[in-house]
């Protein structure tokens, strides 16, 4: 569609992204459907073709984000459904991540929304903070119904204590450990631990680098890679998720060896699989882009290599796709395909493509779209009467917990039939 | 394009007016600031723009009809809109109009199988009632290829059809009942549950009112039990032309399939880019022909088509094989449109019928005309209706590509009234045709239409900048 930039504007490179991604939009409207934030509000501004026009204007004007622009930003799960809808391939993603830099640096929040997205900034990153965090909160978490009163802010601490587990799993620090191949050696991968996974879902890491040492792959986890700076990115903390991403791409490019980068996150698998546009200007961005080109998801990694050993058990698996997982890096057979071969019964809700609601922070940020949005998929889910959900994501695990049916990455139940220990949540099934 | 004058006084109680529409609405059904209207200006034809007065989004026909007192008592005019995927401009807003969008009444009320129909609200999706009976062996047979966005009161509005209406009919043959709100807020029970009501065909007459007449807030459509199988052919063809008559004998044989799609060279490539379905680079045009029933009467159809077409030398042929590669041929073709995005910055997508024995003549002269104007063209449509869809391909950021690209369109869609077809398909007349609507009719044939929407709504306060060339609002001013 038609866009206004002056010639001068033109000349800064993000604004000629900006106009590219915008050129190829045609204003058609297909991806209005598929968008979450418009089936649950139902406005124009809550779907990817308003959110595109609201953001031209504003870098159009070249003006300073308002309340209204950020109100609408800030409701985008970044999701990707749209992408996934898109019949002319427009960008989105790069769109959105520019007008939240673009936010960021032209709009002043709120005093108590600066504080929480500070705070989140601080602690989630960093799994001892995120460990001592959580451990407050679920001793906070049974006075959740003495916060007084339905304002956002109160409604956003509520959300956040719900979040926290009822039983804290052990630490679990992996950095800097190397895990051998069991037998036969057939490969050597990086794995990404991911920072809040190793404080509430440890097993998760466990599961993985058994599974594979068990195939004969060796899993390094180097000191120096930490979080993949999603987190922050999704905020348009623009320098604090480079400086993430740097630090990632130069410890996995120490001169070892690995065949892949394995992410058994897919929200950060994403980011990761993005490194190389995040960093294209920057001189390490040939590292990056290779970063990138070798970020695999667990679940594209063992597509070639699974091989089960036990008798399955007579079990319904619900798949949950993660956006990420599904839009973000367009895997959507991999996972089933796995959780077959392994023996499972597996089935699908309806309307596989609409996100569960947790999207990073946004299940804190926005806890009424949240959990409308959870309340949705869960009822489709159960529709299906699964024994057991399965997904590829820490964050839709935990946003989908608590419900009556467990919970389990999916590498997790993929382990078990390869000989490993059955899932703890299973127990009982 | 030429906007028809707010009405005097309007604009400046733009407040109370906002203010008055708050008073009778929840929170957040109202939008009134600038920044918050302007995604709200165009629709799915982008090249038109204008922002409009307010913006309201009602859940219930209560609200509704409360708007539309409010309005009426103000002399405020309303535009409704859907989705806003209208290719002719149909929901564009106007100045000093407040715009009714419908997308939070989209609840389905009542399905029943065994009298076969359902009602709905009219922000439900085109797809999103199939996708409801589908478990069932169902579905709502109008699949206009935006269908996916596309809102049944859209489809109403518009009498939209599809790439299977050459089997089913359009909108307009599986409608059995409507309730619309008119401008004073009264409601109207249109039709029912079944075939066929007493009286003048009211709901002929609203099918394809354009947004004109009243406000739909319910509609019953006809469901149909879902065909034992279906599969989809490809046949590819040397040149349009060629293609073209291949049309016109599958046509004229008798042989009815459920869809005959037809795509020229540049609309091939753009959509294998998206749906990476496998269709014929090396062809010049494209046949996706789709036949139905069980697999005997399959299998007889798809020999008879396939006989027809190797008179035509075709540069291949090939039937799916699998579901997935039949909804992977028709990914493409459904995001044809929006493909073309891939290709060029706009489009601006015409939408005119012809008798089908013209297609080989009427595709060279749009190609004579594309070199002429120098703008590329995909062509893209329902060749079985004869139902053209020339894509213009320009620039939107070049304001003589545009004015070219419009001319170019208004010669296509006079080219098909002269040789004995019509302005619109499926699209509408909307803002884009509407001062075409001379070519097609005398003077007191428009008169007699104009009488029809005074008679719904004297002051022409609903959707009136379009359908009608603007003397025509003047004068029932
Ligand atoms: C990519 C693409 C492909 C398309 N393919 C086809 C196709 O194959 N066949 C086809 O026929 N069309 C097609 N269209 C055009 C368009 O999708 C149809 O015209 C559709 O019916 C519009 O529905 P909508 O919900 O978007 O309505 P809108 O565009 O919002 O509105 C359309 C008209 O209906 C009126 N209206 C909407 N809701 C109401 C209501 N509740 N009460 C009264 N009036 C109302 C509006 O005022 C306007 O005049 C396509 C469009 C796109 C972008
Ligand atoms: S589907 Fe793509 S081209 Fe169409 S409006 Fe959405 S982003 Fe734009
Ligand atoms: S990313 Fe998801 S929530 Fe955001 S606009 Fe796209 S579909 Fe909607």
């Amino acid at each position: 569609m038609q866009t206004n930039f002056t010639a001068a504007q033109l000349e800064k490179p993000e604004i000629a992204v900006a106009n590219n991604i915008l050129r190829t939009c045609v204003h058609c409207g297909m991806c209005t459907a598929t968008c979450p934030t418009f089936v649950t509000i139902g406005d124009e501004l809550d779907s990817p073709r308003g959110r595109i026009y609201l953001i031209k204007d504003m870098l159009e004007n070249d003006r300073a984000a308002s309340q209204e622009e950020v109100l609408h930003l800030d409701r985008c799960l970044s999701c990707l459904s749209c992408m996934t809808t898109c019949p002319s391939g427009v960008d989105y993603m790069h769109l959105v991540d520019h007008a939240r830099v673009h936010v960021n640096e032209t709009y002043q929040r709120p005093l108590t929304d600066r504080l929480l997205r500070g705070v989140l900034a601080q602690i989630l990153p960093y799994p001892k903070r995120m460990r001592a965090a959580l451990n407050l909160a679920r001793l906070a978490k049974p006075f959740a119904f003495l916060l007084p009163g339905e304002s956002m802010l109160i409604k956003r601490m509520r959300a956040m204590l719900n979040l926290a587990p009822a039983k804290m799993p052990a630490p679990q620090s992996l950095g800097g450990t190397v895990h051998k191949a069991i037998g036969r050696h057939n490969g050597r991968v990086a794995l990404l631990a991911g920072c809040a996974q190793q404080a509430i879902g440890p097993s998760i890491n466990t599961a993985t680098i058994e599974l594979l040492n068990r195939l004969g792959i060796e899993v390094v986890i180097p000191e120096a890679a930490g979080c993949c700076g999603a987190l922050v990115h999704h905020m348009g903390r623009h320098d604090e998720a480079l400086e993430a991403a740097k630090r990632n791409v130069n410890a996995w490019s120490d001169g070892a060896e690995y065949d892949a980068i394995i992410v058994n996150t897919s929200g950060c698998g994403t980011v990761l699989k993005d490194y190389g546009f995040m960093l294209r200007d920057d001189a390490m961005a040939a590292k990056a882009a290779a970063v990138s080109a070798k970020t695999m998801d667990i679940s594209e990694y063992l597509l070639k290599i699974y091989e089960p050993t036990s008798v399955p058990p007579d079990i319904t698996v619900a798949y949950h796709a993660a956006c990420s997982l599904q839009h973000g890096q367009k895997i959507t057979a991999a996972p089933k395909t796995l959780l077959r071969k392994a023996g499972f019964k597996v089935v699908e809700p309806k309307d596989p493509h609409l996100c569960c609601g947790s999207a990073g922070t946004y299940n804190i940020m926005q806890p009424d779209i949240a959990a409308s949005l959870r309340r949705r998929k869960l009822d489709t889910l159960k529709a299906k009467s699964p024994d057991v959900i399965a997904a590829g994501n820490i964050g839709c695990l935990t946003q989908l917990a608590g419900d009556g049916i467990p919970t389990v990455h999916m590498v997790e139940l993929l382990n078990w039939m390869a000989g490993g220990p059955k899932p703890a949540a299973l127990n009982g099934v | 394009m030429q906007q028809a004058k707010p009405k005097p006084g309007i604009l400046d109680k733009r407040a109370e007016i906002i203010a008055g529409l708050q008073a009778i609405l929840p929170e957040r059904a109202v939008i009134g600031d600038n920044i918050s209207l302007k995604p709200y200006e165009t629709d799915g034809l982008s090249a038109y723009k204008q922002m409009p007065l307010a913006v309201v989004l009602p859940e219930t026909e209560a609200h509704v009809v409360a708007i539309m007192k409010f309005c009426n008592l103000h002399g405020v005019r309303v535009i409704p809109r859907g989705a806003g995927t209208s290719l002719s401009g149909g929901a564009l807003p106007m100045a000093d109009a407040v715009v009714i969008g419908m997308m939070r009444m989209n609840k389905i009320l009542d399905i029943n199988y065994a009298d076969r129909y359902a009602v709905v609200q009219p922000g439900v999706t085109n797809i999103a009632i199939t996708q409801a009976v589908q478990d069932e062996q169902f579905f709502y047979a109008p699949d206009p290829s935006s269908q996916l966005a596309c809102m049944i009161g859209g489809n109403v509005s518009m009498n939209s059809g599809g790439a299977h209406c050459l089997k089913y009919g359009v909108t307009a043959n599986n409608l059995l009942g409507l309730r619309i709100v008119t401008i004073e807020g009264e409601i109207l029970e249109i039709g029912g549950k079944q075939m066929d009501a007493a009286g003048y065909d009211w709901l002929g007459l609203i099918t394809g009112s354009e947004g004109q007449l009243g406000i739909l807030t319910e509609v019953t459509v006809r469901i149909l039990r879902s065909p034992e199988g279906a599969r989809a052919m490809l046949a590819g063809f040397a040149s349009n032309e060629v293609a073209g008559q291949c049309v016109d004998a599958i046509i004229s044989s008798g042989i009815i399939p459920v869809a005959l799609e037809f795509m020229d060279k540049p609309a091939i490539h753009a959509c294998e880019d998206f749906a990476h379905a496998g269709y014929p680079l090396d062809a010049e045009a494209l046949l996706i022909i789709e036949v139905e029933g069980s697999e005997t009467e399959q299998s007889e159809m798809l020999a008879r088509i396939r006989d027809i077409c190797a008179a035509y030398h075709p540069v291949s042929m090939r039937v799916s094989q699998t579901a997935e590669e039949s909804a992977a041929i028709w990914k493409g073709r459904k995001g044809a449109f929006g493909a073309v995005g891939r290709i060029s910055p706009d489009y601006l997508c015409m939408d005119g019928t012809i008798p089908t024995s013209e297609l080989p003549n009427v595709l060279k002269r749009i190609q004579a005309m594309s070199d002429e104007y120098g703008l590329k063209v995909a062509n893209i449509f329902h060749a079985g209706d004869g139902n053209l869809h020339p894509l213009i391909m320009f620039d939107a950021n070049d304001a003589e590509s545009f004015h070219k690209a419009e001319a170019f369109g208004a010669d296509i869609l006079k080219l098909c009234v002269e040789v004995g077809g019509c302005l619109t398909g499926e699209h509408g007349v909307g803002i884009e045709k509407r001062d075409l609507m001379s070519v097609q009719f005398t003077p007191s044939e428009l008169d007699q239409q104009r009488r029809i929407k005074s008679a719904f709504d004297p002051a022409w306060l609903l959707n009136p900048s379009k359908v009608f060339p603007l003397s025509g609002l003047a004068a029932a001013e």
